[in-house]
């Protein structure tokens, strides 16, 4: 409705380029009646693990949205976002407890910070492209989970340092803290989903202008992108450091989701993971992303607390999903499934006329 | 006028391009000759992409190997690749908008130089539509509104014309003549379809074994014996 109004009131005073078609304005009324129902009717529909569960999926779906802008706009592979949503965990929480800067000051400044590390990450894409960056941002993930082992990630106490000498990984721990208007968790998690939303907004303002036709350049051809006159080094920089800034934001919404936030969560190998989930949701599209979050986060929920089953039985799935994706599906579910619905929905048509004939005949 | 002197390009041990001296004056030139005569490696180092052993370049006055390979679209070169290289993802327009963004024209004028561009080649499906749904024909009229859009001053077109039927061939013919009266850049067109660099061309130059072989009026090139010699061997060649 909202996107509707404003289309038309916009109308008269734009020129011709911004002038939105009917399919458009739907699309945009769906997508806001989605975010609506999910900002605002999910949390008295279901309980507290679930809401968790959900704020995972916000998180991780802005996650596999980074890794969506590397491999699917610009065509590099990077298998350390998990990594970098854990640095930006940690920069989040110890900003959290070293300084009293406002909440939404503190998620910039952690976006800041991930987005310099992101960058430093993402320097050997310079000379380097496909299973060699690959493995180098592999390898920044490993390295990643050894340090925050290492350092004892969060080993309480306060200040940037953040060493106790009460010993490592207390649950004394003070919980990290929450904007002050949503300290509660259905608030918080509310928070979350606009945190997201407006992640996703800043995506779709790239991928729709002038950076996103640049990266679609590189990623058809690096020659063909230089003679069109793309800086490409300033390009492909430019994209990590938007997915690292993405990333590190929601690094710093999950420090104040789980409150003490552990070295142990983040594992190598859920990079690994998040690139599988990411692929299977479809990396050429933003919904792609959102189909990579509920994959990664709400599948396991369902498997170990809702239905009992061991979640390394997901990891099997995962890679009979990927198999799938790149024997069949190269633009991953989000591109499928509508494609399949259409398929299904003309199935449907068919027979039912099919039967109409012999129904009257019948009669 | 692009004035090229004593251009040598070596790859560890191939010369591809060896001493080369030829001055393209205006309008449409050809560049001719054999396959590996160093035709496309002409246009990487005009482009940028290869760096020279040793000559020079002057294109207009301004020494073209001293700019970066990027800011050469910025200076007004464009070219097109014997590869496709529009982008399936994006609409016509963003193609061929994308390089207008980069070409340091003005922005308020994109949309207007963009939709002049998709005339000028004669392309008639919407610029909206995904280049990835277009036939081939209808992707090298793309190509080509890529390689004019923007104030272009130097156009290098390589083999546009490549697995187009005839009567398609014409039409392309018909666009790349019309390109440097419309656009007042100066077009080299690399083809083996010698009736349409005959149709294009004033002038030609011919390569052969990274030399120039031929230059002068096309007419005159394409009888010049060494030219026939080079295309279809001699006995002592067989």
């Amino acid at each position: 409705m909202g996107a509707a109004d404003a289309q038309s009131s916009g109308a008269t005073t734009l020129p011709a380029r911004f002038h939105l078609g009917p399919a458009t304005a739907l699309r945009g009324a769906i997508i806001l009646g989605l975010f609506l129902f999910v900002l605002l009717a999910v949390p008295s529909l279901v309980g507290p693990d679930w809401l968790t569960t959900f704020a995972s999926v916000a998180i991780y779906s802005v996650v596999a949205l980074g890794f969506d802008i590397l491999y699917g706009r610009v065509g590099m592979i990077s298998l350390g976002q998990v990594a970098l949503l854990s640095v930006g965990c940690w920069i989040g929480a110890r900003l959290a407890y070293a300084t009293a800067i406002p909440f939404p000051l503190l998620l910039l400044a952690t976006g800041a910070i991930t987005c310099v590390i992101g960058v430093l990450v993402g320097l050997p894409s310079l000379r380097l492209s496909g299973l060699y960056l690959a493995l180098i941002t592999l390898m920044f993930a490993g390295a990643v989970t050894v340090a925050l082992g290492v350092i004892d990630f969060p080993n309480g106490g306060g200040g940037f340092e953040g060493t106790s000498a009460t010993g490592a990984l207390t649950t004394s721990n003070p919980p990290v803290r929450r904007p002050a208007i949503a300290t509660g968790d259905t608030a918080f998690y509310r928070y979350i989903v606009v945190v997201t939303a407006l992640m996703f907004l800043l995506a779709l303002v790239h991928v729709a202008t002038k950076p996103g036709r640049a990266w679609a350049s590189i990623r058809e051809s690096e020659p063909a992108a230089l003679a069109a006159g793309v800086h490409v080094t300033v390009y492909k920089m430019w994209a990590f450091a938007l997915a690292s800034f993405m990333t590190g934001v929601v690094g710093c919404l999950l420090a104040a989701q789980v409150e003490t936030p552990r070295a142990i969560t983040f594992q190598t190998q859920a990079s690994l993971t998040l690139a599988a989930t990411a692929l299977i949701g479809g990396i050429f599209s933003l919904w792609g992303a959102i189909v990579a979050g509920i994959f990664n986060q709400l599948l396991p929920f369902l498997f170990q607390a809702q239905w009992g089953v061991n979640s390394n039985f997901l990891l099997i799935i995962f890679g009979a999903g990927l198999l799938q994706v790149l024997l069949t599906a190269p633009g991953g579910l989000a591109q499928q499934f509508p494609k399949d619905m259409a398929n299904l929905g003309r199935l449907v048509v068919r027979g039912v006329r099919s039967l109409l004939p012999s129904a009257e005949r019948a009669s | 006028m692009i004035e090229v002197r004593g251009l040598t390009v070596r790859f560890s041990g191939i010369t591809p391009i060896d001493d080369v001296s030829v001055v393209f004056p205006g309008g449409t030139c050809g560049l001719i000759g054999p396959n590996g005569a160093g035709k496309t490696t002409f246009f990487n180092v005009l482009s940028g992409f290869v760096k020279p052993a040793a000559g020079t370049i002057s294109a207009f006055g301004e020494n073209l190997l001293k700019m970066a390979d990027f800011r050469r679209a910025r200076w007004g070169l464009r070219r097109t690749f014997q590869t496709e290289m529009a982008i399936e993802q994006l609409s016509i327009y963003d193609n061929v908008a994308m390089i207008h963004e980069h070409s340091g024209a003005k922005r308020a004028s994109r949309r207007a130089d963009v939709l002049a561009a998709l005339e000028f080649v004669g392309l008639t499906a919407p610029p909206k539509a995904k280049v990835g749904g277009l036939n081939a024909r209808e992707r090298r009229l793309v190509e080509v509104a890529r390689a004019v859009v923007g104030r272009p001053r130097l156009v290098l077109l390589d083999e546009p014309a490549a697995g187009l039927p005839d009567e398609e061939t014409e039409h392309l013919s018909g666009v790349i003549q019309r390109i440097p009266e419309a656009f007042g850049a100066l077009t080299i067109l690399v083809d083996h379809d010698m009736s349409l660099v005959s149709s294009c061309c004033s002038t030609t130059a011919v390569l052969d074994f990274g030399k120039v072989i031929a230059l002068g009026p096309t007419a005159e090139v394409l009888r010049n014996e060494h030219v026939i010699r080079a295309y279809l061997g001699t006995e002592e060649d067989v």
